[in-house]
């Protein structure tokens, strides 16, 4: 029993670091329905820009939890900055293109930043500060959870809120739904559509951000390919979740963490990859729009 | 007017290189070492990244300028707007001597070039076929699928394996990996019978990787990730020959192959299942409802595409005479796709630029040593984003009937 | 309209200033490069492997290494004469790109080449440099057979294969630390697979110890904590990885996190300093054999100072072993005269030289002979040979 609850464990915070980057990815999909490969990068961006203000503020001597706070502001100010750039060069001028033009325009994008990062930093691995502090009281659980998987579930499960709720009320989030339901509805009933989809970038990149600075102090390291797998992984939870729904995302993050788990556990981690897609294959023909995804009914 | 278009041009350019030079600032400029608590300042390099982007920005503002009022002349003339490359492709008096041309110079190629640049050649080939294959799914068909590499890695595992246990050759085993090909094809095509869009798109994908990390782990059966050696190159009745002279006859090879392939999808798209496949494409119920069997159609789009993959992924292990997992990662997949799509999506001719254009572009680049696959990235933005319809559109075919000869 | 132009504009100027801006600051590193007049004979020395995608920080420092090594020779007036020219030349680790890497090598009329870095990829391209008889020389290409087979006779190497690096590690595990049950973890790489499997081979072979877990591990994840609880359950006493030093340091500070202190033994791409800076304190009593650097190597004290002073930053993996390859191939040349096949060949197994690795000459198969193949110890930050 302790086992399984250990490897449950291991599940819930790899699922969350899942969970936490594919919110981002779910938001902009269920928008614009664009596979956005250069969605990872912009996380990795993230990480890389928390590494510099990190740098900077411990070189001067600052203290570890504000120099978190100030990495991710700083971080998510950038990324969002860069989110906004990369949908204005690449992905804009694209639409009303046929569906496949922007995913090509998305590769090209991840191969120019992961190059970008890799000839202006190093190609080398970089140590990541540990910005969060142990929390005594965690010390008990020790076996199980460390302070800063805490931190990223904590994390996902607020953004996860906080993003419903925005859509749900705000009227940005409802200009959103809109967008996502029918673009050309939308515009005839005055939706600025440019200005939304500009806004989900603008968000979806910052929750990268936050995604990257959080996991990667929790990693230790940091390289311009991590962006890659992160991409992958996200939006495998993403559709395993439902893609578009974003309780969806956090849901597909971890039984996707959970699936990988048990598959070590129990199985091998040589083939957790491979019981993950299984897993995604096997919901997909029972749920083919994912576990929390909305079934619509085939208009004819 | 001159005048005042190149201040409002100098203006604009500088708006893109302040932002620009603000977004890579810290990037650029700062390095950090969190261990030893350094931080390496370097503002030269913002200086060039600013100067750079605005003299590119400049010229571009004009060189666009001048694109865009030729452009309106034409239009108010009512010239039909085609590129020139679509319209030599359409007179069919141009084809005959450049398909000739074509043909003449590509077979002289490797008599003429050096063995570096046939080598090449014989890569970009072989993504040819690969982007003809995935264009019959997902040009075609309109089934996206990620996971195209899957089947190129069974072709490649097929001979790789045959070989070294069982020393077949080359001839013996390319049909037998185009029936392995169909068998993946339809093992993938099953399942995912019911699924659409992106959905498909992330199960074969998922497909894809599997087969990549049965191939990683596998060791027994596949050797894992040190892969197979020593894969004999194709037999040419038991005469030996060198590298330089290898390259020579798979490049042969190839242009056959290539050949047969376009001739092969050029028919089978004006055939019963190819329209069939474009109906599929354009609307699924509609296409079920005149009576198509999607079914069948689906199945034969997977199949016939990993048919293709699986043979050239027979010529890929004699060529290279080693295969490992490496070879058949994600990207491989993402980079057959951006082919199809770069080219023109449904475009044979379309197709075969593309594979051309991704393939040797790589190695053209090579002069830029590092920076090559960063401005590799950047190109593939600018092709998209000017060309969304990809280098060549497919054109649909027109049936005339005439009411003369009809009646 | 307008603003599609603009980001047509910006997605352009955003490749073209990268561009030119790193291509600024390469120039300069060019006319450093070059304080001779142009002489009029050159001699280029190809260095292949992954200088772009996820693994160019193993081969990236190959480059520099090479770069050093014909600027040292350069400023002495070359080789037989000739300005030693350094031509890079990428191929991802992929097969197929190293395959044309190394014709595009071969019909640029190399003399000699440095790499490539991964064994894949220089089993690929070893036919090719085969026919037009080229010699090649790797820092890190470690398959057993690329040299033990006998198939390759034009390969040669400056790093110890699989098989004695996994037996070394086995070896050290079973009758220094006198562990009885092991876990042997890789990273389903071609080097880190290579190496588990020999030291899986070696504990079997050995009776001493039981291998009481063999797993790979997916490279890049995020989260090991799962096969780290399973290695929990087996009751391990030591863990041996093969893989290279970004898995293994998320590996052990897991493994601390979990309460899990048990040896860690690795290889050669786990010796390497950013292991330490990226485990930190958790990097602490980490085996990892390499091959043996004295501290008082003075080829390696100036390889080191060279590199800061020239590039403003650390070597990366393999450095010492692609120094000291360049080295050898150069020398040989030197002593060879030319570059002819067998002369050099002759040469590369007849003379030796001091490098970072030690004062090394090739055997009949294409292993370096001479250097010393040691166990170290991560003791307060740095790495420390083990008595």
């Amino acid at each position: 029993m302790e086992y399984f609850l250990q490897l449950f464990f291991s599940g819930l915070s790899r699922g969350s670091v899942y969970a936490l980057i594919a919110l981002g990815y779910t938001m902009v999909y269920g928008i614009i329905e664009l596979i956005n490969f250069a969605h990872g990068e912009i996380y990795m961006i993230g990480a890389f820009m928390g590494l510099i203000v990190a740098g900077v503020l411990t070189a001067m001597g600052w203290p570890v939890l504000s120099i978190l706070v100030i990495a991710i502001i700083v971080s998510v100010l950038y990324s969002a900055a860069y989110g906004y750039t990369v949908e204005k060069i690449a992905y804009k001028p694209l639409r009303g293109a046929p569906r496949l033009a922007p995913l090509i325009s998305a590769i090209g994008m991840s191969i120019l930043l992961q190059n970008y990062i890799m000839l202006a930093q190093t190609p080398d691995f970089l140590p990541f500060p540990r910005l969060i502090p142990d929390l005594d009281f965690m010390e008990r659980f020790s076996m199980f959870l460390g302070t800063s998987d805490l931190f990223i579930i904590v994390t996902s499960l607020v953004v996860m809120v906080a993003l419903t709720l925005f859509i749900k009320f705000t009227r940005m989030g409802k200009a959103m739904r809109a967008t996502a339901q029918n673009r050309k509805m939308a515009m005839l009933v005055g939706v600025n559509v440019d200005q939304v989809i500009s806004a989900t970038f603008v968000i979806g990149s910052s929750l990268a951000a936050v995604g990257g600075v959080l996991i990667a102090t929790h990693v230790g390291q940091i390289n311009f390919v991590i962006g890659f797998l992160a991409g992958i992984k996200a939006f495998t939870a993403a559709v395993l979740g439902g893609i578009g729904s974003i309780p969806g995302a956090v849901l597909g993050g971890l039984v996707l963490g959970w699936t990988e788990s048990f598959a070590t556990g129990y199985v091998s981690s040589d083939y957790e990859d491979v019981f993950a897609f299984c897993l995604l294959v096997l919901i997909l023909i029972f749920r083919p729009a994912g576990l929390l995804g909305k079934q619509r009914a085939q208009k004819v | 007017m001159a005048a005042e278009n190149i201040f409002a041009h100098v203006k604009r350019a500088l708006i893109a290189a302040v932002w620009l030079a603000f977004l890579t600032a810290p990037i650029m400029v700062i390095r950090v070492d969190t261990v030893e608590k350094t931080v390496t300042w370097r503002w030269m390099h913002l200086a060039y990244m600013a100067a750079g982007s605005f003299l590119l920005a400049l010229v571009w503002y004009i060189m666009l300028e001048r694109r865009d009022r030729g452009k309106a002349n034409k239009d108010a003339e009512g010239n039909v707007k085609e590129s020139a490359l679509a319209r030599g492709f359409a007179d069919p008096k141009l084809v005959k001597p450049m398909l000739a041309f074509g043909f003449v110079a590509a077979v002289a190629f490797p008599w003429i070039f050096s063995m570096y640049q046939t080598n090449i050649l014989v890569s970009a080939l072989i993504y040819v076929v690969l982007g003809l294959g995935l264009n019959i799914t997902v040009g075609l068909a309109g089934l996206l699928d990620l996971g195209y590499v899957a089947f190129y890695a069974v072709g490649a595992y097929t001979y790789a394996l045959l070989n070294h246990h069982f020393d077949l050759g080359f001839w013996t085993v390319l049909p037998m990996g185009a029936i392995m090909g169909a068998f993946f094809g339809l093992l993938l095509g099953f399942p995912v019978l019911r699924l659409r869009g992106d959905y498909l798109a992330i199960v074969t994908l998922g497909f894809g990787q599997i087969i990549r990390l049965v191939l990683e782990n596998w060791s027994d059966f596949s050797f894992g990730p040190s892969g197979i050696a020593n894969i004999d190159r194709p037999g040419l009745f038991g005469i030996p020959y060198s590298v330089e002279q290898a390259t020579t006859y798979i490049y042969y090879i190839m242009l056959g192959l290539v050949m047969l392939t376009i001739f092969v999808t050029a028919r089978l798209k004006d055939s019963r299942i190819g329209r069939a496949w474009l109906a599929l494409r354009e609307d699924e119920i509609a296409c079920q409802a005149m009576g198509i069997d999607n079914t069948r159609a689906k199945l034969m789009a997977f199949a016939l595409g990993a048919t293709l993959a699986s043979l050239m992924g027979v010529v890929f292990a004699a060529k290279t005479t080693f295969v490992n997992p490496a070879s058949f990662t994600f990207m491989e997949s993402a980079m057959i796709l951006a082919i199809v799509v770069l080219g023109g999506m449904g475009s044979v001719v379309g197709v075969i630029l593309g594979a051309f254009l991704l393939m040797l572009l790589p190695e053209y680049m090579r002069a830029f040593s590092e920076y090559r696959m960063l401005l590799f990235g950047a190109t593939m933005i600018v092709i998209m984003v000017f060309m969304p319809k990809g280098l060549v559109r497919a054109k649909r075919k027109i049936y005339k009937i005439n009411a003369e000869t009809a009646g | 309209m307008k603003a599609k132009w603009f980001s047509t504009v910006l997605a352009v100027a955003m490749a073209g200033m990268l561009s030119m801006g790193c291509a600024g600051e390469k120039k300069e590193e060019k006319k450093a490069e070059a304080p001779a007049p142009a002489a009029k004979k050159v001699l280029v020395l190809g260095v292949a492997g992954a200088q772009s995608g996820d693994l160019a920080s193993y081969g990236l420092p190959s480059v520099n290494a090479a770069k050093l090594v014909a600027k040292d020779l350069n400023a002495k007036g070359g080789v037989n004469g000739m300005q030693v020219e350094v031509l890079p030349m990428d191929d991802q680790c992929k097969p197929e790109l190293a395959t044309n890497a190394a014709t595009k090598l071969v019909s640029e009329k190399v003399g000699i080449v440095l790499g490539h870095i991964c064994s894949g990829a220089t089993k690929a391209a070893l036919p090719i440099y085969k026919d037009a008889k080229i010699i090649l020389m790797s820092p890190s290409a470690t398959s057993t057979e690329l040299t033990q087979s006998g198939s390759y006779p034009n390969f040669f190497r400056t790093i110890s294969y699989d098989l004695i690096q996994g037996k070394a590690a086995a070896e050290f595990a079973v009758t220094e630390l006198k562990v009885k049950k092991v876990a042997v973890i890789h990273d389903k790489g071609d080097y880190g697979k290579g190496f588990a499997e020999s030291a899986k081979k070696a504990l079997e072979d050995g009776k001493a110890a039981k291998v009481v877990l063999f797993e790979g591990i997916t490279p890049g994840g995020v989260d090991y904590s799962a096969v780290i609880q399973k290695i929990k359950s087996t009751g391990a006493d030591c863990v041996l990885f093969g893989g290279y030093h970004p898995e293994a340091s998320k590996i052990v500070t897991q493994m601390h996190k979990k309460g899990l202190k048990i040896a860690f033994v690795s290889d050669d791409g786990v010796k390497d300093d950013t292991f330490i800076k990226t485990a930190g304190a958790d990097a602490e009593g980490v085996y990892a054999t390499g091959p043996q650097i004295l501290a008082d190597n003075e080829v390696y004290k100036k390889a080191l100072a060279d590199h800061e002073k020239e590039f403003g930053s650390k070597p990366g993996a393999f450095f010492p072993q692609a120094y000291a390859a360049s080295q050898a191939l150069l020398n040989a040349v030197a002593k060879a005269g030319s570059t002819d096949y067998d002369k050099v060949v002759a040469a590369l197994q007849n003379e030796y030289i001091e490098t970072p690795v030690g004062k090394i000459k090739f055997d009949a198969k294409g292993d370096a002979e001479g250097v010393s193949f040691s166990v170290y110890q991560v003791k307060n930050g740095k790495y420390e040979l083990v008595k």
